[in-house]
């Protein structure tokens, strides 16, 4: 018969040698590789304590931005929902008040926006949909909670820390982006 | 005076039944450790290390875990013989420890303490005495719990102590024609004095290991509980501290056997190239105690490095290699051992 492929090999049908029928050798050579193993480099990283690096396109959760002087950039404009494949995000939209100048950069804003961290599947669009550079994907990840509601993430929980009040977490918050060249 | 009781020997055995019997419980406990930790190891995983620093006080959490999970006793089992089990089998396995010679003397209060509960002249015998008993711990269980898989375990579990006990006897008794005595505190001290008896019985001692994996239900041979054809095997119906009383029974008599290996064959406290009569007698018996727990770690690590290197036993492999292999060679082993004495002298 031909064989289908090149890899078959002859099984040897030979009987075993009276070393062989000893056993032990084999036994032996067997724990010598399981011994080696003692020295072999672990792959596991403990991960609380130590983290992999990111690349630097990771996309992790959404971070809604402010700019330098704290005032949220979005606008409310929609196109991030519109974008999204997973139809995770929900907004409504507000006007700005006079005397809300220091809080929101435009005279429109979202007065909510949710997102959906189970729906979300973290493609990113979102980001690139957004003219204004007021979302974008961090390096935070693995949320964990109790209850399936709470993974509805409100504004509060996705605004960046502001950069005045609260300069450390701002720019913990904005991760190796602050590295990044941002497009305007 | 017949009635005579030296007060002082009471309390000082007294004080090392406590010490033994604790100490081969903790020990017992850290094995359950090192297994886990020695299989990750050899599997290229970290193990456990999450509670206490490196993990050292995972065995606490699983002891802890095992008393807070529910205690199921089966409606359809013969409830006294179901407890009795485990209870046996825990029990046998602490009683072995009572003949062994942990230490040379030391010297307390004016007092020689022995470091041994008791010298009974016929030692090895009664070792295998009491290690034979501790089947029934596995057999009461199984059949008590009225299950076909726990009765499958305990019907290998008896079989296969049947099988080996008659190799590792024979083993043995080679081992008796050389020294010459049951006791083993008399063959450490001449293992002290000579050369150790791995020299002079490497195939005795060979027989002896390989029938001491079996006789603990060690893989290769876990058959009784091999939880892949068996569900668990002996212990299936088992939950809370009665399983935990069976799994820790299996570590004490790792331990134990170890102990036993190391004292027969290895010279027990001995510590070799090195004359201990050069020290003080409490030194001496502390480094004596050392370099036997040396011995014992060595072995727990080669009954864990055995496990996860070799794969189980089928069923009839295992009775082939005990009736046709084990005790033939054993036999061969002690009428060669006959001849070279009646040889040599």
């Amino acid at each position: 018969m031909q064989a289908l492929t090149s890899k078959a090999k002859q099984v040897s049908r030979k009987p075993m040698s009276f070393t062989e029928r000893l056993y032990l050798p084999a036994i032996f050579k067997g724990m010598m590789i399981t011994f080696s193993h003692i020295f072999k480099k672990k792959p596991t990283i403990n991960y609380p304590e130590k983290q992999r690096p990111f690349s630097p396109v990771f996309r992790g959760m959404q971070i809604l931005n402010r700019d330098e002087e704290g005032r949220e950039n979005c606008t409310a404009c929609g196109l991030c929902a519109v974008a999204c494949p997973a139809e995770a995000i929900t907004m409504e939209a507000a006007e700005r008040q006079a005397g809300e100048e220091n809080l929101y950069r435009e005279e429109k804003y979202a007065a909510k926006y949710e997102i959906n961290m189970l729906r979300c599947i973290f493609c990113g669009l979102c980001e690139e949909a957004c003219p204004k550079d007021a979302i974008y994907l961090s390096e935070t990840f693995a949320p964990a909670d109790y209850q399936r509601k709470q993974f509805v993430y409100a504004k509060n929980e996705l605004l960046i820390p502001h950069p005045k009040e609260n300069p450390e977490a701002y720019k913990k918050a904005l991760g190796n982006r602050a590295n990044k060249s941002t497009v305007n | 005076m017949l009635l005579a009781i030296d007060l002082g020997l009471v309390i000082e055995k007294l004080i090392l039944i406590v010490v033994v019997i604790s100490a081969s419980l903790v020990i017992a406990m850290y094995t359950t450790f090192a297994e886990r930790k020695v299989a990750a190891i050899l599997q290229d995983r970290r193990g456990p290390n999450r509670a206490g620093p490196f993990g050292l006080l995972q065995p606490l959490a699983d002891g802890l875990k095992l008393f807070f999970k529910e205690e199921i006793i089966p409606d359809f089992s013969n409830k006294f013989l179901f407890i009795l089990g485990p209870a046996l089998a825990m029990l046998t396995a602490m009683m072995t420890s009572a003949i062994i010679p942990w230490g040379d003397k030391v010297e307390l209060f004016g007092r020689e303490i022995s470091l041994q509960i008791t010298d009974v002249n016929v030692g090895i015998l009664y070792v295998f005495g009491v290690v034979s008993l501790g089947v029934y711990g596995i057999m009461i269980g199984s059949w008590a719990s009225n299950n076909k898989f726990s009765l499958m375990g305990g019907l290998r579990a008896a079989s296969q102590i049947i099988s080996y006990e008659l190799a590792m006897g024979i083993s043995i008794i080679a081992l008796l024609m050389v020294t010459g005595t049951l006791s083993l505190k008399e063959m450490v001290v001449q293992q002290q004095a000579g050369y150790w008896n791995i020299v002079k019985q490497p195939l005795g001692f060979l027989i002896f290991l390989i029938c001491a994996f079996a006789e603990c239900n060690r893989t290769p041979f876990d058959l009784p509980e091999a939880e892949n054809e068996l569900i668990g095997g002996y212990h299936t119906e088992y939950s809370s501290m009665k399983l935990g009383f069976f799994l820790f029974a299996e570590y004490i008599n790792m331990f134990v056997s170890s102990v036993i290996m190391a004292t027969l064959f290895f010279g027990g406290y001995d510590i070799p190239f090195f004359n201990e009569a050069t020290l003080s007698p409490n030194i001496a018996a502390i480094l004596g105690i050392v370099a036997l727990m040396a011995k014992v770690v060595f072995f727990i690590f080669l009954f864990m490095w055995v496990r996860w290197t070799i794969p189980r036993f089928r069923y009839d492999q295992l009775m082939h290699l005990g009736w046709r292999i084990l005790i033939p060679l054993a036999l061969f082993n002690m009428l060669a051992t006959g001849a070279s004495i009646l040889y040599f002298h």
